[in-house]
This record gives C-alpha cells, sequence and structure tokens, in this order.
C-alpha cells in the first residue's frame, strides 16, 4: 500500500510530463501550420512542371536523355526521409517497417533526416550517404541530394530510385508512400506532383508538337535534374508537415492520458486520505473508550 | 480565334500573375521572344530579365529569374524560380539582398552555397535592373 506521500510525488512528476507534453504540442501546431502551407503552396508549380514534363516526354520521340534510360534493375537505391527527432507517434517505424521488406543485398540507401541514418546503421543495411535538412527544408538541400543520386544513376552504380517518405495526407493520417524518382522514363501524372490532384491537361489540342529552342537536349537537359531537384524539395517540405502532425496528435495523446493519469491518482490519493483521517478517529475513541 | 493569350507565371512560393493578356515579350535563350495569340507551339529556357505582358494598351513589368516557358496558341506558362511586378519592388531589400551577396561571395563557399548564393545576387540584380528601367 503506498502512502499518500507517495501518491502525491507521483502526481507531481505526471503534472511535469503533461506540461512538457502540452508544449511541445503548442509548438508542433504552430510549426505544422507553417510546414503545411509550405507544402501545399508549390503545388501550384509541381503542377505546371509536371504538365510540361509530361507534354515534353510524350511528344519528344526518338529522344533519349540518359536519366530516362530504364535498365534491368539489378541494383535499387532508397532515398529514406525520416525525422530529426523521435516523439512522433509511428511516423518513423512506420516508414522503417516498409524498408525492412526490401531486399538488404540488392538496395543501397540514402538517408534524410537522422532517425533514417540510425536505422540504417543498427539494421547494418547499405548506407551510400547521410543528409541532413532543416526545420524550413530549403531548395539547396533538395537540390545536393536529388545531384547525389543523379550522379549514382548516371555511373550505372543503381538501376532505380525510388523515394520512401511519409506522405502527408492530413493532420491525422501519414501514409509510408514509395514514389519511383529515377528513370524518368515513366513519367505520369501521379508521380511528378507530390500528392497533386490529377487533372485534365488544359494545354493545346494534343496534335500540337512542340518546337524546342534552341534544342530538345538543352531544354529536357535543363528541365529534368531541375524537376528532379524540385520533386526531391517537395517531398521534403511534406516529411516536415507530416513530422510537425504527427508529432502534434502524438503529444496531444500522451497530454490527455497524462491528465486520466492525474485524475484516477488523485480519487486514489483521496481514498488513502479518507481511510487515514478515519483509522485515526477510530483509534483515538478506542483509546478514550480503554481510558474512560 | 483567340484574341488573347493566358499567361501564366508561376514560382514555387506561389501563382504569380494569371491573366489574359494581347501580348507578351521575354527573354528567351536565343534572345527577346515577342508572342502573340495563335503563336506556334514552342517550349524554350527562360533567361532571368523583364516580361512586359500587354493588355488593353497598359503595359505590366514583371522581373523574373531563370527558368522554363511553354507556349501555345492560347497560353503562355512560365515557371520560374522569382517573379515580382515592378511596382512591387523594393528597392532597398534587393540593393541590400545584392550587398549581403556579394559579401557571401567574397568568402570560402561551398559549391551547394556558392550556387544559392549567386542565385540571390542574379535575382536582386534583376529586380535592380528592371526598377531602374521604370525610373526613367
Amino acid at each position: 500500500m503506498p502512502s499518500t506521500r507517495d501518491i502525491r510525488r507521483r502526481i507531481k512528476s505526471v503534472k511535469n510530463t503533461a506540461q512538457i507534453t502540452k508544449a511541445m504540442q503548442m509548438v508542433a501546431a504552430a510549426k505544422m501550420r507553417k510546414a503545411q502551407s509550405a507544402a501545399i503552396i508549390g503545388r501550384p508549380y509541381a503542377q505546371l512542371l509536371n504538365e510540361i514534363m509530361a507534354e515534353a516526354a510524350t511528344r519528344t520521340v526518338g529522344f533519349d536523355h540518359p536519366l530516362m534510360q530504364s535498365r534491368p534493375v539489378a541494383k535499387r537505391a532508397v532515398i529514406l526521409v525520416s525525422t530529426d527527432r523521435g516523439l512522433c507517434g509511428g511516423l518513423n517505424s512506420n516508414i522503417f517497417r516498409e524498408a525492412m521488406k526490401l531486399d538488404p543485398a540488392a538496395t543501397v540507401f540514402i538517408t534524410a533526416g537522422k532517425k533514417a541514418a540510425q536505422f540504417v546503421r543498427r539494421t547494418k543495411r547499405q548506407l551510400a550517404a547521410e543528409f541532413a535538412y532543416k526545420d524550413t527544408p530549403d531548395f539547396a538541400e533538395a537540390r545536393a541530394i536529388s545531384k547525389f543520386v543523379q550522379q549514382l544513376f548516371l555511373k550505372g552504380e543503381v538501376d532505380a530510385v525510388d523515394i520512401l517518405f511519409p506522405r502527408f495526407i492530413n493532420t491525422l493520417t501519414q501514409a509510408p508512400t514509395t514514389v519511383p524518382f529515377l528513370p524518368i522514363g515513366k513519367i505520369s501524372a501521379a508521380t511528378a506532383g507530390v500528392n497533386s490532384p490529377a487533372q485534365e491537361l488544359p494545354a493545346g489540342s494534343p496534335t500540337d508538337v512542340f518546337d524546342f529552342e534552341p534544342d530538345e537536349e538543352t531544354v529536357l537537359g535543363e528541365l529534368l535534374p531541375h524537376s528532379l531537384n524540385f520533386q526531391m524539395h517537395q517531398i521534403l517540405l511534406e516529411t516536415k508537415a507530416s513530422e510537425q502532425s504527427a508529432r502534434m496528435v502524438a503529444m496531444k495523446s500522451a497530454t490527455d492520458n497524462a491528465k486520466e493519469i492525474i485524475k484516477s491518482l488523485t480519487l486514489e490519493y483521496n481514498k488513502l486520505r479518507q481511510a487515514n483521517i478515519t483509522k485515526e478517529l477510530l483509534e483515538i475513541t478506542t483509546a478514550q473508550m480503554a481510558v474512560g | 480565334m483567340a484574341a488573347t493569350l493566358k499567361l501564366e507565371i508561376v514560382t514555387p512560393e506561389a501563382k504569380t500573375f494569371a491573366d489574359d493578356v494581347d501580348m507578351v515579350t521575354l527573354t528567351g535563350i536565343d534572345g527577346e521572344m515577342g508572342i502573340y495569340p495563335d503563336h506556334m507551339p514552342v517550349m524554350t529556357q527562360l533567361v532571368g530579365g523583364e516580361i512586359i505582358a500587354r493588355k488593353g494598351g497598359e503595359n505590366i513589368f514583371l522581373a523574373v529569374g531563370d527558368g522554363f516557358v511553354q507556349i501555345t496558341a492560347q497560353r503562355v506558362a512560365i515557371l520560374t524560380d522569382m517573379a515580382i511586378r515592378a511596382e512591387n519592388i523594393d528597392e532597398a531589400a534587393a540593393e541590400q539582398a545584392k550587398r549581403t551577396a556579394e559579401a557571401r561571395l567574397a568568402q570560402k563557399l561551398g559549391d551547394e552555397e556558392a550556387a544559392t548564393v549567386q542565385a540571390a545576387l542574379a535575382h536582386a540584380v534583376i529586380q535592380l535592373q528592371v526598377k531602374h528601367r521604370h525610373k526613367k
């Protein structure tokens, strides 16, 4: 039987925890709003870029860019995008569960975020490089990752690149999602624009044949890497939005749990206190009766 | 027959411009292009500089960064990393950005960083150029 003092101590410690989780929840909520708007704001750009890419890909017949070359896949690179910090529910573990399913011998990982790097090291998978990104991901950070995998692909060290990241669906739901990154051959509306709703292309009639100035090679040579960089950036932004949402929800349920525990502990405390008083009263009266 | 062009300018931050205009002048990789409705479909690279959109006798000036242009008979779609209307350019801020970028370039930078700073510098310079042209 714990003493009243023990229970008081426990109430105090749970209260402290609740305060911390509450604070984290508020911070995550504020950051979430920012991250979400950053992720959504890039969508018109993604969509237009996507349109141009799809157009360029379908209408340039007989043109092959090295980044579009599809080869039989002997070795696959996976860009694993995770958060830097924990306390965000099952966000990272869901991603890592997906990653565990991949064949360790034929997969090499590139990580973004500390948790992913830790995971790859812990499970002794092949790690090609680790990258970091800030709370508000820069385009330059995305470009560094994207450039690195393009190099790997062009050198023939890997034959395909996928990205595994927590897709932001809404504040309560984030789904681990794998999207193909390279080769670009398989451009479709679903892959290039992260989360952008598939829309019909309003651009001219399908008989339009585009002229390229100065030529296809130059334009596509610029356009393809740029669109990859942008796609990577969108994914980082989306991961951030997922992270903050997941953290907010996790912290909210932690705060609620703590409140629940405080309630039941207080009840127990009061009961115990009452029992002690009754016991004391009983002792006093018994003693009095014995004397009298 | 389309009498107007739909001009769309989109940056990663926002859809800066979307309107029907009579004519667009922009700088492509092969030089300046004037685009009227029913232009032949062209896809090209945009060089940072000025875009002039004419609508009902009025000219709208925009400062833009590098990017891509897709031209069809009824539409001009521009993807760029910066787009700002001439009247919205903050000269002091641009001047400041230019100085900061120049100071940063004087230091030793990594490749990635240097590229970012270069881009920032180019943006500031373009903004100033466009602003100055319209002062006169």
